[in-house]
């Protein structure tokens, strides 16, 4: 098992390696000049050649790549071309916001999907089932710009339960969590649905009703505990779905995380932070996956680790 | 971003908005406000500064040796008592005023004065606003990084800076009140470095109290500054991050007092529609001009029948209709309250038979194909449309390229990739209100170079010369004839007409009723959007 | 009897099994229901230039009241008008043709690989697996985005580009889920004595354990759409993939989406259109998982 887990940590190790690689290459290839963007508008081309000389874009691609490797590696994330603080200090400023932010949704996103997926399960087939099924689409296809305005709009300013975005208590942290929450819900209420039908179909369930087990003992202590498999493969992945949600939900909730860092630098290619910001992500989503699959052998022994 | 957003910056000559500013100095003191912003705040060091959040928070943090009566755009003495200019031009002498310190208490000399126009133009410093400075003595030196500062820039003794011209500029007085040219106390710089635009240090009416990244700014009154009642409220704070249309719902439930990002188009009818909030709205006039620019080395825009005929093509009044009537529509490269505009100026009008028949003598009679280019963010895709439908009545087929704002950009930079772009988005707003602005960068030869922002590679040398000569009339009594040279310039543009011009966006903000004063500081041309410094609130005693 | 497996008399004609199956998902009113669907909309991206009211491009004067704002549903534009005048019933109709194309073909592709890749990593395991799913938490933290503004740049606008970006993106989901359930089954018993009995891997993967994996495919295949016909929207915002005026029901909605307070319609009709097309689709899998391997039916 150590082994395994030994093994693991190193191959993330290279993923993230490649991922800084890859991103580099597509930023280098990207045809707008960072700095132009830095020189502004009135600048002249001498000035910006003396700006691209002191950042370094003229060098050729493997000695600006090993350069910012190397410099990674010992925890310097360089500083943002536009705000010119350090992109280490920018995300660690603002990541814990947006993990706060994940961790509620995923508590949201579990809570309804799996309710809704266990009960429409077992009321397969019936209006519950259907209703609860369009449900489902709605909360996937809907975007969650309107979900953000139309919960601020009924519970923060009509009913006043909830302030209107901001950061700081519990009660601002309900709103946005629900709206990224929705859409994995969906997600996670469909998988869970149909994983229950599965494992309800499979012949030990049918073996313990035979046994006289209680329907209640047998869904709760047999039933539930195999369906969940592949949610949990799933909560990795929900970390990539949350990157691309966070930028909306963020901004309009006002909500003081890494998704408008990112949006902005690279609206305006300011290359550290979009790479700084790129690495934390991929490290969350790897480290997710890794997490993901330590747990899976936990719920159902007969998964061997190799 | 400046480019993103209004800026009004009015004219050098009084315009009629400008003028009647009534800011009363009597006004109470006390009390807060709430603005809210939806981008982050990059940094509030003036020398870098150059974003739409920042541009007047700096002003309000900051003062240069020059600065603007409130609410208009009418020089005057900031940080400097006096203000003398040579014969020729060529030399401006200024005298500090007694009295002027700093929000860390040092009383402000002029060896500050000539810190920080030596930190600006410093190649290392890498400011966005260095080549303004380009008309000081020994910039082309020491922006290459060679010597150890400007050598036009002399400290005479301890209250006297004198800056010599390598040639005549009638803008430097402007550029004077750029926030570039703000003073800057050395030892905070170096005490902090590269993060000084984090920990901002300077003299003007407000200071720093609170930087939370991401969430808010607050500035609270600097007891210290050297105008008496000034400013009127005791802290302003800035609310950032947060999506205008939520910014807006916080402003009716009384949780904020101006959206710094002005009303959104989305909700703006639904505002103008409700007699209550409509009373709060103020319009104000912005130095700022949409155009198409027609690339002038591509073909078949090298034809300047072509170009004429697309600018009969475009109905513009249709175009203002789609966006609510929040423009009006232009014929000329400058804005109406710049000075220098043609009033009766004719321009190109819409006639799409007489376009057709001109494209046609040109040679297309079947119209063309081509392409024009456009930045992704609403409402530019959606005029981009408008403009798309127009130039299909005459025959020509352009298809879109809606892109991000930085692969516009670049593409506009390269001589034939983008036929025709719309720039709103990254349409050009002064940076000063002075006519010479619009010119150099957009319209003229320097600027029509790879990576150069003059889209339409438009290169008159003519013109250029005639530029030069305009900005070479110094001294007061050649102001009029400066302003008809230049008048003459834009005109002649048109001729040519590398651009169409479409309209000239105007501002609206809005305010909760909690904060007042005179309504040009709510739309103030230089202190944008709102001028901190002179509002006042109904709540104060 | 399951239509997988062989009779002892030998496979059952593949025409007849067709021809079978659509019956069956006829007689059941759910998923005749999402056939019809799926019929409508493909009738309706086929035949959108005879179905169309208007002209889907037309900004006309008639769209826009004095003050600009687009027209609600009603009158002569059955759903309302966009903000700029245009019908957006016949854009809507328009817009099938590329939802179509995208949400089934883009991620059918995408389903495709991501079943591959997971069945094949979860049943084989060992290194094949490792390397395999190595690189799908690769592709997973791969900046999509910034890739799609590269090729923007580099590439004309094209819906094969988009079709490419969202498939590079959605298999992976599939892909982990599909693994970890193969990893649970592959150790099951039944999948023990077939190797014993010793049948070919493919058999294997194909008769035994896909059908228990069907339930996942067709959850991922169906919710899929929705998401792939909205990150097509994203991709046409950052520049690849159709350009306005071309509709799609994503770049509708989109492109409307800060307008819903004062123009819902915008919103609400391409968004119905998504969950029709998707519910369609669920129907039509759901059925056919029930038809292909009826032992999976829950009854308790």
């Amino acid at each position: 098992m150590q082994a395994y887990l030994v093994r693991r940590l190193l191959e993330s190790a290279l993923i993230l390696i490649g991922i800084t690689l890859v991103t580099f290459i597509l930023l280098y290839l990207v045809p707008a000049d960072p700095a132009r963007q830095i020189a502004g508008r009135s600048a002249t081309a001498e000035t910006v050649q003396n700006i691209r000389d002191q950042l370094g874009l003229n060098d050729p691609f493997f000695v600006q790549y090993w350069r910012y490797l190397t410099s990674l590696l010992q925890g310097d994330m360089g500083r943002s071309y536009l705000q010119r603080a350090e992109v280490s200090e920018l995300i660690a400023a603002r990541l814990p916001a947006s993990l706060l932010l994940m961790v509620a949704a995923i508590v949201t996103e579990l809570a309804f999907g799996l309710t809704i997926g266990i009960v429409a399960a077992l009321r397969r087939n019936r209006p519950a089932d259907h209703g609860l099924m369009i449900f489902s689409f709605v909360s996937i296809s809907a975007p969650q710009f309107v979900i953000g305005i139309l919960l601020l709009y009924v519970f923060a300013v009509k009913l006043n339960w909830f302030p209107i975005g901001g950061y700081g208590t519990f009660a601002h942290v309900v709103l946005p969590a629900v709206t990224l929450g929705f859409l994995g819900a969906g997600w996670y209420s469909r998988m869970m649905r149909s994983s229950m039908i599965d494992v309800l179909g499979q012949d030990f369930v049918r073996t313990a009703q035979a046994k006289g087990l209680g329907k209640a003992r047998i869904i709760l202590r047999h039933v539930i505990p195999n369906a969940i498999l592949p949610i949990i493969a799933m909560i990795g992945i929900d970390i990539g779905l949350f990157m691309s949600g966070i930028v909306v939900v963020e901004s309009v909730f006002g909500w003081p995380g890494i998704g408008q860092l990112a949006w902005q630098a690279i609206q305006r290619i300011d290359i550290p932070v979009i790479m700084g910001v790129t690495i934390v992500s991929a490290t969350a989503i790897v480290l997710g996956n890794l997490l993901a699959d330590f747990v899976a052998p936990l719920i159902d022994p007969r998964i061997k680790t190799k | 971003m400046m480019r993103i957003l209004l800026a009004s910056v009015a004219g050098l000559a009084v315009s009629a908005h400008a003028a009647t500013a009534e800011v009363d100095q009597n006004a109470p003191v006390g009390g807060d406000m709430i603005v809210t912003y939806k981008d982050d705040v990059a940094t509030l060091d003036p020398a870098i500064g150059y974003d739409w959040q920042n541009w007047s928070m700096i002003k309000s943090l900051f003062d240069g040796l020059m600065g603007y009566e409130p609410g208009t755009t009418i020089l005057r003495n900031e940080l400097a008592a006096d203000y003398t200019i040579s014969e020729d031009g060529l030399t401006h002498t200024f005298t500090l005023k007694d009295g002027i310190t700093f929000h860390n208490g040092r009383a402000i000399v002029a060896d500050d004065v000539k810190y920080s126009i030596d930190r600006v133009t410093n190649p290392t410093t890498r400011s966005p606003g260095a080549g303004f400075f380009g008309m000081i003595d020994g910039f082309d030196s020491w922006n290459a990084g060679e010597g150890d500062g400007l050598s036009g820039v002399t400290v005479i003794d301890e209250k006297t800076v004198q800056i010599t011209l390598n040639r005549p500029d009638a803008t430097f007085s402007h550029v004077m009140a750029l926030n570039f040219a703000s003073i800057v106390p050395k030892e905070a710089v170096e005490a902090s470095g590269e993060d000084f635009g984090r920990e901002p240090v300077g003299s003007g009416a407000f200071k720093l109290a609170e930087w939370s990244p991401g969430q808010r700014v607050v500035f609270e009154r600097f007891d210290g500054y050297h105008r008496e009642g000034v400013p009127k409220l005791d802290q302003v704070t800035f609310e950032i991050g947060l999506e205008p249309t939520v910014a807006l719902l916080r402003l009716q439930q009384g949780q904020a007092d101006v959206p710094g990002d002005g009303i959104p188009p989305a909700q703006f009818l639904q505002v103008m529609g409700d007699p209550a909030q409509a009373a709060n709205v103020v319009e104000g006039g912005q130095l700022h001009t949409g155009y198409i620019t027609l690339n002038t080395q591509m073909a078949p825009f090298d034809n300047v029948d072509v170009r004429k005929a697309v600018n009969m093509a475009i109905n513009k009044d249709r175009i203002v209709k789609i966006i609510n009537g929040r423009a009006v529509p232009a014929n000329q490269p400058l804005p109406p309250t710049m000075p220098g505009y043609a009033d009766d100026y004719e321009g190109y009008a819409y006639d799409p038979t007489a376009a057709m028949e001109m494209l046609a003598a040109a040679g297309f009679p079947d119209g063309f194909t081509t392409e024009l280019f456009v930045m992704n963010v609403d409402p530019n895709p959606r005029i981009a449309q408008a403009i798309q439908q127009d130039l299909k009545e005459i025959g020509i087929t352009a298809e879109l390229r809606s892109l991000a704002q930085a692969n516009v950009i670049a593409a506009g930079g390269e001589a034939d990739q983008a036929p025709m772009i719309w720039s709103g988005g990254m349409a050009w707003i002064a940076d000063f209100p002075d006519p010479s602005n619009f010119y150099g960068p957009i319209l003229g030869c320097a600027g029509a170079v790879q990576g150069g922002w003059n889209w339409a590679w438009y290169c008159n040398a003519d013109l250029d010369a005639k530029a030069a000569e305009a900005d070479a009339m110094t001294g007061a009594d050649k102001a009029d004839a400066r302003i008809e040279a230049w008048k003459e310039i834009y005109l002649a543009v048109m001729e040519d007409a590398p651009w169409v011009p479409i309209f000239n966006e105007q501002r609206f903000t809005l305010t909760s009723g909690r904060v007042a004063g005179d309504p040009s500081l709510f739309v103030d041309p230089v202190h944008i959007p709102v001028n901190y410094d002179y509002i006042y609130s109904k709540e104060a005693e | 009897m399951s239509v997988f497996a062989s009779s002892a008399t030998g496979e059952p004609r593949r025409g007849a099994r067709t021809a079978r199956v659509i019956r069956e998902l006829l007689m059941r009113p759910r998923s005749a229901f999402g056939l019809i669907v799926i019929v409508l909309m493909v009738g309706a991206a086929v035949f959108a230039p005879w179905l169309m009211p208007h002209d889907p491009f037309e900004q006309s004067f008639d769209g826009l009241s004095l003050v600009g704002a687009p027209l609600p549903p009603g009158g002569e534009f059955p759903l309302g008008t966009d903000l700029l005048g245009r019908d957006l019933a016949s854009r809507l109709i328009l817009g099938t043709r590329t939802s179509l194309i995208i949400g089934v073909l883009a991620n059918g592709i995408a389903i495709l690989l991501g079943a591959g890749v997971g069945i094949t990593a979860g049943y084989f395991g060992g290194w094949i697996g490792a390397i395999l799913m190595r690189f799908t938490d690769l592709m997973m933290a791969f900046p999509a985005l910034l890739l799609a503004i590269v090729l923007a740049a580099i590439f004309q606008p094209s819906l094969l580009i988009v079709a490419l970006v969202i498939a590079m993106v959605n298999w992976v989901q599939m892909a982990r889920v599909i693994y970890t359930e193969t990893r649970s089954l592959a150790q099951h018993d039944f999948i023990q004595v077939q190797r014993a009995l010793g049948a070919g891997h493919l058999r294997i993967l194909f008769a035994h354990l896909l059908p228990h994996l069907l339930s996942s495919i067709v959850v991922f295949g169906t919710l899929g759409i929705s998401t792939t016909v909205l990150l097509e929207a994203t991709l046409s915002f950052l520049g690849v993939g159709v350009q306005p005026p071309m509709p799609s029901w994503g770049n509708i909605i989109f492109e409307n989406q800060t307008y819903f307070t004062t123009a819902p319609w915008l919103v609400f009709f391409p968004g119905a259109a998504i969950v029709l097309l998707a519910l369609g689709f669920n129907l039509v899998g759901d059925a056919l998982r029930d038809i292909l391997d009826p032992t999976l039916k829950g009854r308790h």
